[in-house]
């Protein structure tokens, strides 16, 4: 005698000590002695710093205001009360224009606006994985835009007045070192990659030499190096612009950690791969864009997306070699006389790190999702 | 027979342009010539201007009067000495301050690390919150957020901050009392080399017996009571040599106590704190890295959970976490040329003043490069060693 069940039987809901608020918070939040004293330290810190900040940075901030009476207390010759801290966004307000596009002309500042609506509308369809004609998207992208942001910032033509890049300032100055700087960078790491990897002892030698020596000094070195040496590297006469001075350290050096990054995505690609286009016929360059070239990048995505945050980080350096961006225009800033408060360094500096942030998580969640999405055959 | 002479013959290449090796030789040949001419170009360039602005290359300028000071010296130094000593106590400042903010991010990277992986809901938040501010921000912006928007913005020297343990800080630093030691300090000196000695003895010893009897020692705590225990004895035996000078309060200023510039304190807390959120991210990938099954294994072999982190998981965590943990310090030792931005007299700043001054561009950013060139190839070979001592032992 046996009776044997023909229907499955239906899950039966978690048990309620499992469920709802309260277990969530038992499991997560007083799981032992030990959490209990770890969830009071947690909130502890929670509660000393979020009132602070919040208390800083909102409800007694100063958005608006015509100088640094606003943002000082009467002791200081302002007109808050004693004892009052609060973030001076009237500062960040009305200095916004500088911390843009520095002394761009104010008359000419149409021109910066409009390269960036150009570089928005080509981006955000390269970012989306759906809209077609990728490739289009990309030339125009990679090369026209460069080339009419060029004239179009710098001017000369078409009746546009010059603008001169000393008089270029703030994010533009940031935006353009850094997208210039991956536009070349990542095409210079890819050939030092394969220079390394390349079987001609010459050629690999010089590759290796060049990046570990670039790898092993700071930025600000190779910054002193284009703004110190190019110069006497050139014949008289034959004057450097400094921002393409700048432009020239900030790129060589992120081509040489590109080149690691890439170089790690060749080393992953099986030899069979190598091999099989060998056998197939293909030249090296060939071989190498058909076939190794599309796997390796695509297994180290995250590295090149790091390095793009590493390098976007990095053009804040370039205030060190006198050239303001949006950092160097902030700080250049704290020296008016007309805004010289307690408050305004902090301030504009919060501001700086909130302009940065949001570009650099922005591109680490993309690059996150690529991943995913291009996740394809490695992992099961 | 015939098969195999088939097989020795030369295969027709058809022309020598596509002879893989005529290539390369031709390529490499192209390069070495085009290297060679651009170099002589720029040397050529180099000495024509050089000449142009009566510049004498060289080193010599080493050897000349300096004539600026510096604020932070560890050595002693006045303007009167060379250009040489000045670039030394550059060097030696980067690294102080690249010492002194390595144990710091390790430590703080450590805690945010394992606290990104805590059962605790709070306190991984926090640490995510941590980790993901610092990391997307530049350096720089931190050391001038501590500069000029926290330790600026502190009171003056007449109404500093009282700390505990006598230590102050105002807009000037931050001062904590000096230990000055006395006669027979030595003797406690002496005492702590031989307790190391005693307690690596012990330990081996320890070793020696667990792998012949099984039999366990409890190493830590004896060596623990001795590093501690025998100095301690030393100083009650000398007489207690040892006073404290602590800062104080005069009406402008504070005398004497240990002194770190607001400089110094805003590039260490930066460089320490961005790279500590590298550093969590590195630990966190290490610890996951390190399969489930392995603690799962320890547990069954009825080991607490203490001595499961102790001997299975760290050990292998170790692994992962150690390569790109060198390649965090090293970028610590880099982004401490930062320090030019505040005035931290690091070796980029002293370089770059000796530079101006002399106007030896060529020599200064080379002895730049190669300072740090040696910095990083020292550290990364300390970190190797650690790392082969770490690595899998395989028969």
């Amino acid at each position: 005698m046996s009776w044997v069940r023909t229907e499955m039987a239906l899950a039966e809901p978690a048990p309620a000590g499992e469920r709802g608020a309260y277990a969530w918070v038992r499991k997560n939040l007083v799981g032992s002695a030990g959490d209990v004293i770890l969830t009071i330290l947690g909130i502890a810190i929670v509660a000393w710093i979020l009132p602070q900040v919040i208390n800083w940075a909102f409800i007694n901030a100063q958005w608006t205001g015509p100088d640094r009476t606003v943002c000082t207390t009467a002791a200081q010759g302002g007109i808050q009360p004693e004892g009052w801290t609060g973030a001076c966004w009237a500062f960040v307000n009305a200095k916004f224009g500088q911390f843009m596009f520095g002394t761009y002309p104010v008359e000419e500042r149409w021109r910066p606006i409009l390269v960036a609506i150009l570089f928005v509308a080509l981006l955000v369809p390269m970012l989306i994985p759906r809209v077609p004609r990728k490739g289009l998207n990309a030339i125009l992208l990679f090369v026209a835009l460069p080339i009419v942001a060029f004239f179009l910032l710098l001017g000369g033509v078409f009746g546009l007045p010059v603008v001169e890049t000393s008089r270029w300032g703030g994010l533009l100055v940031t935006l353009s070192l850094s997208f210039v700087g991956i536009a070349v960078s990542l095409p210079l790491g890819i050939m030092l990659a394969l220079g390394r990897r390349s079987k001609m002892p010459i050629i690999k030698w010089l590759c290796i030499v060049f990046i570990e020596t670039v790898r092993g000094i700071p930025l600000i070195t190779v910054l002193f190096f284009a703004s110190v040496m190019l110069p006497l590297f050139l014949p008289a006469g034959v004057t450097f612009d400094k921002y393409l001075r700048a432009l020239i350290g900030v790129s060589l050096f992120a081509a040489a950690y590109m080149a690691e990054v890439v170089r790690g995505g060749l080393q992953a690609i099986p030899k069979g791969q190598y091999e099989g286009a060998d056998s197939l016929g293909l030249g090296y360059w060939q071989k190498m864009s058909l076939i190794v070239l599309p796997q390796a990048l695509k297994l180290v995505i995250p590295g090149i997306v790091n390095t793009f945050i590493g390098m976007f980080k990095d053009t804040s350096l370039v205030l060190i070699i006198s050239m303001f961006d949006l950092l160097g225009v902030v700080k250049q800033n704290f020296a008016d006389a007309n805004w010289a408060t307690p408050q305004t360094a902090k301030s504009g500096l919060i501001f700086a790190a909130f302009v940065f942030w949001l570009f650099c998580f922005g591109m680490s969640r993309y690059s996150m999702y690529t991943e995913r999405r291009l996740d394809t055959g490695y992992k099961r | 027979m015939a098969s195999q002479e088939i097989l020795r013959e030369e295969p027709s290449r058809g022309s020598f342009i596509n002879d893989p090796r005529i290539r390369g030789l031709f390529f490499q040949t192209l390069v070495v010539i085009l290297l060679f001419s651009s170099i002589w170009w720029i040397v050529h360039n180099v000495i024509e201007n050089l000449q142009r602005l009566h510049i004498a290359s060289g080193f010599q300028f080493l050897n000349s009067r300096a004539g600026f000071d510096i604020s932070d010296t560890p050595i002693a130094y006045t303007s009167d000495a060379t250009y040489g000593r000045a670039l030394v106590v550059g060097l030696l400042n980067t690294i102080i301050v690249a010492v002194v903010g390595i144990v710091l991010a390790t430590i703080i990277g450590f805690t945010v690390g394992i606290g990104r992986l805590s059962h605790n809901w709070l306190i991984r938040k926090i640490c995510t919150v941590y980790v993901e501010i610092f990391r997307n921000i530049p350096p720089l912006l931190v050391i001038f957020f501590w500069y000029s928007g926290v330790l600026a913005v502190l009171p003056p020297p007449r109404e500093s901050y009282h700390l505990p343990f006598g230590s102050f800080l105002n807009q000037r630093g931050f001062y904590f009392p000096r230990a000055v030691w006395g006669d027979g300090s030595w003797l406690i000196g002496a005492a702590f080399v031989l307790a190391l000695a005693m307690a690596w003895f012990v330990a081996r010893r320890a070793r020696q017996r667990q792998m012949s009897t099984g039999q366990q020692f409890p190493v830590f705590w004896t060596s623990f009571g001795l590093i501690i225990g025998l100095p301690l004895l030393a100083f009650l035996l000398a007489g207690m040599p040892l006073t404290l000078d602590f800062p104080k309060q005069s009406t402008f200023n504070l005398t004497g106590g240990f002194w770190v510039k607001p400089e110094f304190l805003s590039l260490l807390l930066a460089l320490s704190f961005y790279t500590a959120a590298f550093i969590a991210e590195i630990v966190r990938a290490g610890i996951r890295g390190v399969s489930k099954g392995q603690t799962e294994a320890a547990a069954a072999l009825g080991l607490r959970s203490g001595p499961v982190l102790r001997l299975v998981v760290v050990p292998q965590a170790m692994r992962i976490v150690i390569p790109p943990l060198t390649s965090q310090y090293l970028n610590l030792t880099k982004n401490s040329s930062l320090a030019i931005a505040i005035g931290y007299p690091d070796l980029t700043a002293t370089a770059g003043t000796v530079l101006n001054q002399t106007g030896q561009a060529v020599e200064g950013v080379f002895i730049m490069m190669i300072a740090y060139l040696v910095l990083s190839l020292v550290t990364s070979a300390v970190m190797n060693v650690v790392n082969a001592r770490m690595a899998l032992v395989e028969r």
